[in-house]
């Protein structure tokens, strides 16, 4: 496996379990307090809001981890630069987290059409932000191996 | 459309030019050794202009740095 590979790899399960933990924090707070309808959007509302700086702090300190561990196992220094390869697959998993999103959102208010809670549009929107960074992860993971 | 592939003799070539490294090569072209390893391997079909520099490398004309192989009709 590549640099690149392990990378996506590490980002795509780091994601996942960080939001596994964030998702059972969440849903304990949210059993042991009772909302009326405008706390319940306060609380998911700021759910959502806390998840993003949350992962974007996670993904540096991963990232700086991992390239710790890949310089002292795999004794070869880190690429310091994205050359036209990198950036078009960036491009392309861009574009497919993207999509993924927008589908997550669009379910999301279908959700609301279909009389749902309006916690569970809030619920699935987070789902939608985490299945993007997870399709944009493992689409990288995906086109490194295969190639294009 | 059919996809046409392309292929290329860096690895011969490289080995002809004192066993250029990988590593020597990405860092002539201007771009990272995986993707030397992917050129090489067929997974990565490079632009025209890196196509171009890494023939530059060789001194080499483009084509036979990089050749296709036609799908049989």
């Amino acid at each position: 496996m590549s640099y690149q590979e392990k990378k996506h790899l590490v980002n795509g399960i780091g994601s996942l379990l960080l939001f596994a933990v964030y998702c059972w924090f969440v849903l304990q707070r949210h059993e042991a307090g009772s909302f009326d309808s405008t706390a319940s959007f306060r609380f998911w509302a700021a759910a959502i809001l806390i998840l993003i700086p949350l992962s974007i702090a996670a993904k540096i300190i991963l990232t700086i981890l991992f390239n710790i561990v890949y310089r002292m196992t795999d004794r070869e220094k880190e690429p310091s630069f994205s050359d036209e390869r990198d950036k078009l697959i960036g491009l392309k998993a861009t574009r497919n987290s993207h999509y993924a999103f927008v589908l997550g959102f669009l379910l999301s208010l279908g959700s609301l059409i279909l009389n749902a809670e309006p916690s569970a549009m809030f619920v699935m929107l987070m789902f939608a932000g985490v299945a993007s960074e997870l399709v944009g992860a493992f689409t990288q993971l995906y086109l490194y191996r295969k190639g294009f | 459309m059919v996809k046409l592939s392309v292929h290329n003799h860096i690895r011969k070539l490289r080995f002809d030019r004192d066993e250029m490294t990988q590593q020597q090569l990405a860092e002539k072209v201007g771009v990272t050794r995986q993707t030397i390893v992917a050129i090489e391997k067929g997974n990565y079909s490079p632009s025209l202009e890196l196509a171009f520099r890494i023939a530059l490398v060789f001194g080499s004309p483009l084509e036979e740095v990089f050749y296709i192989e036609l799908p049989e009709a």
